[in-house]
């Protein structure tokens, strides 16, 4: 590892975006239209109320997934990764440098996404708006962190799409949004209870109904900041320098 | 022969029994070479004849079977050779969304060559006018300086070079190849691919190769001389029809087969 390396990497992949108006554009604003989209569904219903924080959770990190598996796989097909590994880079410093950018942009696109809910669609939340905001980037980050993970294992675009169903809607399908955790069968809660987003979206509630203290939350959280740090270590580890 | 005042310099690289299969098919069986220091070898051979692959192997970025690869006296992919070693792959590798500076720049900061070196590399390359341009924007030929550029810079010693002139004009090809024994005179060794037979004339020492194996291994008058032929394309013809290769390690550097 070498940290000069790591944030030059950031740095790059900062700038190669920043050459792109309408990825940074698109990145920003379509979690908060989804949301918006979502509070519109069900205006004249109290639906929103309780599903909108973990909408929260969701589009973030759906989003944030595609694009970085994305990012990493193009790397891939350039012949730019195989250029950097005959260089002196790390594979954590690439992976890191990597969730870095993205973690980067994470924070952006969540605090316009929790702003939106919030204050446009009217999401009502008990609790702090800080916490919401520290829990939303994370998920963010989780989404991040899986898509190079996913990247690590992808050899083709193909793969790469394909894998999104694979790593994130059963998350979704168990995560609680369309059933409580606790009313899904045995063996499927237990899975539940195992997915990194059903404890981003039990925080996500939590704050929101105001029903739980932070020390609860902050176990929540540490889950999935340790799938984040996982996810990053066991995607550097899979990274290959030698390719057959 | 040619000029050799240090023929004691140990080569720069040997492949000893070199077994490389890609897709479960076998394209490197049992290869050895030596690439003298300091020279300009050519690997010639039609396309599929293993050169890539051998260069991926060289570079350490090639999963490999068996037998050995040691550059610059160490085991091919040793961390030491990274930043010792450049390789530039054949399709360009370089960030298309970035300008052609901030491509030089990023890459300088991975080797940790000094900051003088961009400016050094793009003049030595020709793309002063480009400079400030997205990679995404520029021509074929350009794009693939841009990339060479970014193998020269921390002044490697060893460079590794798939179709380095495919697709340039014919004056940036002589400006490359300029270039390619300006490098040589400095000390650098340079193993340079190509499939257009006439580049064999502006190396020291070619290695033909087809089908995973070498066909000579010769300085180019040696293998004009041993095929009595004048041109290097009809010497490979007739070294296929002979069926005998003509290997001719340069003096001093055959005992580390």
């Amino acid at each position: 590892m070498n940290l000069a390396r790591t944030f030059a990497t950031t740095g790059r992949v900062l700038s190669q975006i920043r050459h792109d108006p309408r990825t940074i554009g698109l990145l920003l604003v379509v979690p908060s239209l989804l949301i918006g989209l979502v509070a519109w569904m069900f205006t004249d219903t109290d639906v929103f109320s309780t599903i909108g924080p973990a909408m929260l959770a969701l589009f973030p990190f759906i989003v944030m997934f595609l694009v970085t598996s994305i990012a990493t796989l193009r790397e891939r097909r350039s012949g730019t990764l195989e250029r950097l590994f005959s260089m002196p880079l790390g594979k954590g410093d690439f992976i890191l440098g990597y969730a870095l950018a993205f973690g980067f942009l994470a924070i952006f696109q969540t605090a316009i996404a929790v702003s939106f809910a919030v204050w446009v669609c009217g999401l009502e939340i008990e609790g702090s708006l800080w916490l919401l905001f520290a829990i939303a980037i994370c998920d963010a980050l989780l989404g991040t962190a899986l898509g190079l993970l996913a990247s690590a294992f992808a050899r083709t675009e193909f793969q790469v799409v394909q894998f999104l169903p694979v790593f994130v809607f059963p998350q979704v399908l168990l995560g609680g949004i369309f059933l409580p955790t606790d009313q899904l069968p045995a063996g499927l809660e237990a899975i539940s209870g195992w997915l990194p987003l059903t404890y981003a979206i039990d925080a996500l509630n939590a704050v929101a109904t105001g029903d739980e203290d932070a020390e609860w939350i902050a176990t929540k959280l540490l889950v999935v900041v340790a799938w984040i740090v996982g996810s990053i270590v066991l995607g550097s580890v899979t990274l290959r320098r030698r390719t057959p | 022969m040619m000029n050799n005042p240090d023929a004691a310099a140990p080569p720069a690289i040997v492949v000893s029994d070199l077994h490389v299969r890609r897709v479960r098919i076998p394209v490197l069986n049992g290869l050895s070479l030596t690439v003298p220091s300091g020279r300009i070898v050519g690997l010639l051979g039609p396309s599929g004849s293993g050169k890539t692959t051998l260069m991926r192997s060289i570079v350490g970025v090639q999963v490999v079977d068996s037998g050995s690869i040691e550059v610059l006296g160490l085991p091919a992919g040793s961390p030491a050779l990274r930043t010792r070693v450049a390789y530039v792959t054949q399709q360009a590798s370089v960030y298309d969304d970035l300008t052609v500076r901030q491509n030089l720049s990023y890459f300088r900061r991975m080797l940790g060559a000094p900051a003088s070196d961009i400016d050094a590399v793009i003049a030595r390359t020709d793309l002063t006018s480009v400079a400030d341009r997205l990679a995404g924007s520029l021509s074929g030929g350009q794009r693939g300086r841009v990339s060479l550029a970014a193998a020269l810079l921390g002044a490697p010693e060893v460079l590794v070079l798939d179709e380095p002139t495919v697709g340039l004009d014919p004056v940036l090809r002589v400006e490359l190849w300029d270039l390619f024994h300006r490098l040589a005179a400095d000390g650098a060794t340079l193993l340079v691919s190509s499939h257009v037979m006439d580049e064999a004339k502006r190396c020291d020492r070619l290695l033909l190769m087809r089908d995973g194996g070498l066909l000579a291994d010769d300085t180019v008058p040696g293998v004009l001389d041993a095929t009595g032929t004048d041109d290097v394309e009809t010497a490979f013809l007739r070294l296929i029809e002979r069926g005998q290769p003509d290997l001719r390690p340069e003096p001093g550097t055959e005992a580390a087969r």
